[in-house]
């Protein structure tokens, strides 16, 4: 009977545990929530649970004609849909030749790769916004794709090269004795069983370009090529006009998709990232 | 018939042949591909020559610019951009790099077929070494793409930025007006000797790695517990409490960051507004006193970051078998025991390499430090904010200040302390050690 009472207050504290946790993580988005129905545009003057509930700001982003917000939504898109594209086909042709070729440099590729991850992108801007400026891609967002290409090929050949790995090799010598050349055994075979990694690396970097400010305020400089998060950020930074109301329903718009495609996908990145990540 | 008399005839007229492996290579050293020809390997040779040849026409002055530019980084103020005179600089060298490893491969070609042929080797047809070549160059046209990228993106503005490091390139003598020269490691021991940088590095590198050590080990233990007891058989709901706690990781953290800055506002934040004044009666200076604001920073990281280790260590949780417990139970193992010996080596081994890959993200994660509060605030005596990491008082230095060798200084010293520790811990964890095997 003790014993049974025991269990029944640790189940008590752990819920409890789940409550306080609960608590810290919805409040600051509920807040957020709030704070974006307020009629008011400062900090100042809006609450939590608004005096007057109004949908002004999500209406300014939509209809006012000093509003870019669908243009940076149209930016961002293009930015993270051709990044996928280019990132999954580089990525994944330097990880099939890492994984299945011997040749010269490769071990050594190997490492400079390993290294390469570990430096800050911030590290390198001056040097990418004079490179930009030199061959004339400065404040346009084709030069802001290449420099996130370029960037996540390190990290991503490792994670797609450790998947590779774990696809037998025996799969692609019978293919090859039964005549199969360099890309037949690449897209037939290589390709479908690799689909699950190569998921994550498209989500990773739909995301990452979705959310980045810094690289983007350093290469944009025209309203018109902003992409959402640096025009999002603009409403809290620009000094003259403090809208965080209005900043919040950008944001909402455009984390409510996000977090529900995250929450669905999560278990799905994981496996991804502990297959290539780790070996068990 | 008479294809095995063509193919007789081939094989007499190559045995005839006999040259001499020094002389190939000494010709092949004079010009790419006279070697080759030497061998009479016609197509090949004439390739070789013509690549040669090409290079030289397009890049030759550009070359010599650049290497005249990177040496001196000009002569005449106003005239010469010393700036674009290193780019063009190290865009040389990463030619002549390109050239080189050409130029090596084609004497050695060519001397290895010579000693080859002498040896009695056959040469293949002009169709099937077509197709040899293929099969060899075929992973190198995979990877060339992504290298050029790679090189444009990482590698050349990491040259770049090392470069800085050794000039004197700041406000104060900014091209084209001035000049830029190399001063080799003054900005190093200026960065150790001046009293100012001396005290700024001291105290910003001291937070950094307080931060680096708290935040991560915070988000690490909490995802721990969390994913413990989730993972509890007597708890209901799964499904639904893990959704709640994973929610930091799904909302963009550009968002909750700034969220967070607005809620700890000090004059008209939530959390001073309805939280510390109706409760305690007292506003505290979230983001105007240092350590306020430092421990404020490490609770949003924990939030933020915590969701992202609980998730990885619940996968991990479900796949222990439960054997290792019943066998712990039968050994009368207390619960803290079981947990020590058996999920805790276990979780641990699995994720490894994914947890020290948190720490280095901690180390530079300039996005918190930067929009909560732009490093701030301001401290006296010192010319970076008081909550300034590494990372982030390089960005003030490059575009606040424009301080550029100095940041450049500080960010090799990051680069190099990253990468020392990182090679030193992946070396410790298993997937590596198998990777070293290959």
């Amino acid at each position: 009977m003790q014993a049974k009472t025991r269990s029944r207050l640790e189940l008590l504290g752990i819920y409890l545990v789940f409550a306080f946790m609960a608590v810290i993580i919805i409040y600051p988005l509920l807040w957020a929530v709030g704070m974006s129905l307020n009629e008011g545009r400062s900090l100042y003057s809006s609450t939590i649970i608004p005096e007057n509930w109004s949908l002004t700001h999500y209406r300014w982003l939509f209809t006012d004609e000093r509003s870019n917000y669908l243009l940076w939504y149209r930016n961002s898109m293009i930015v993270s849909s051709m990044s996928v594209l280019l990132s999954v086909t580089i990525t994944t042709f330097t990880a099939y030749a890492f994984s299945r070729y011997e040749f010269v440099g490769r071990k050594s590729g190997l490492y400079t790769f390993l290294i390469l991850q570990m430096f800050p992108v911030l590290m390198a801007m001056v040097a990418i916004y004079i490179l930009l400026n030199l061959v004339g891609l400065l404040d346009s967002l084709t030069g802001l794709v290449l420099v996130y290409v370029g960037g996540q090929i390190p990290f991503n050949a490792w994670l797609v090269k450790g998947y590779l790995d774990t696809i037998p090799r025996g799969l692609d010598e019978a293919a090859r004795i039964d005549g199969a050349g360099h890309f037949t055994v690449f897209f037939r075979i290589i390709l479908p069983l690799a689909k699950p990694i190569l998921a994550v690396v498209a989500l990773f970097n739909f995301m990452q370009p979705l959310f980045d400010f810094i690289l983007p305020s350093i290469i944009l400089r025209s309203p018109r090529n902003y992409t959402l998060a640096l025009g999002l950020y603009n409403f809290i930074n620009d000094q003259f006009s403090n809208n965080f109301t209005r900043f919040a329903a950008g944001s909402i718009l455009i984390a409510v998709p996000v977090a529900v495609i995250y929450v669905f996908l999560q278990r799905f990145l994981i496996s991804g990232l502990t297959s290539g990540g780790t070996k068990e | 018939m008479s294809e095995a008399k063509q193919l007789n005839d081939r094989i007499n007229k190559i045995k005839a042949h006999k040259p001499n492996p020094t002389v190939a290579m000494a010709l092949s050293i004079l010009f790419a591909g006279l070697g080759q020809i030497y061998n009479r390997r016609y197509f090949k040779g004439i390739l070789f020559a013509l690549f040669e040849i090409a290079f030289i026409i397009t890049f030759g002055e550009f070359i010599g610019l650049g290497l005249w530019g990177i040496f001196t980084l000009g002569e005449i103020p106003g005239v010469d951009h010393s700036i674009f005179l290193l780019v063009y600089g190290l865009l040389s060298i990463i030619l002549i790099v390109f050239a080189a490893v050409f130029y090596i491969y084609n004497v050695r070609d060519a001397k290895k077929q010579a000693q080859a042929i002498l040896d009695g080797w056959i040469p293949p047809t002009f169709k099937e070494s077509l197709k040899a070549g293929y099969d060899k160059t075929f992973p190198y046209l995979l990877t060339t793409p992504g290298l050029l990228l790679l090189i444009f993106a990482v590698v050349f503005p990491l040259m770049f930025a090392i470069s800085l490091a050794f000039t004197n390139y700041n406000l104060y003598n900014s091209p084209p007006r001035h000049l830029v020269e190399w001063v080799g490691f003054s900005n190093f021991t200026n960065l150790f000797t001046n009293n100012l940088w001396r005290n700024t590095f001291v105290s910003v590198f001291s937070w950094t790695i307080v931060w680096t050590v708290v935040a991560t080990t915070f988000q690490i233990t909490l995802g721990l517990f969390l994913a413990v007891l989730v993972n509890d058989v007597r708890v209901k709901f799964k499904k639904l409490i893990r959704t709640i706690l994973i929610l930091p990781w799904a909302v963009p953290g550009f968002v909750t960051i700034l969220i967070f800055a607005a809620m700890f506002n000090d004059e008209f934040g939530a959390i001073n507004r309805d939280i510390m004044m109706p409760l305690f009666g007292l506003e505290v200076p979230w983001l105007t006193d240092p350590t306020f604001t430092r421990m404020v920073l490490i609770f949003i990281q924990t939030w933020l970051g915590y969701p992202f280790v609980f998730a990885l260590f619940s996968g991990v949780l479900q796949s222990i078998s439960n054997d290792w417990y019943e066998a712990a139970d039968i050994d009368g193992a207390s619960r803290w025991q079981k947990f020590r010996f058996i999920t805790l080596p276990h979780v641990l081994f699995a994720t490894a390499p994914l947890l020290i890959i948190q720490y280095t993200t901690n180390f530079n994660n300039f996005n918190i430090i930067y929009l909560f509060n732009e490093g701030g605030p301001a401290v006296q005596g010192q010319n970076a904010g008081g909550t300034d990491i590494l990372i982030s008082w390089v960005y003030k230095l490059t575009f606040d200040t424009n301080n550029y060798n100095m940041a450049a200084a500080i960010s090799l010293i990051i680069g190099l302390m990253v990468s020392i520790f990182a090679i030193f811990q992946f070396r410790r964890t298993a997937a590596f050690k198998e990777e070293g095997k290959l």
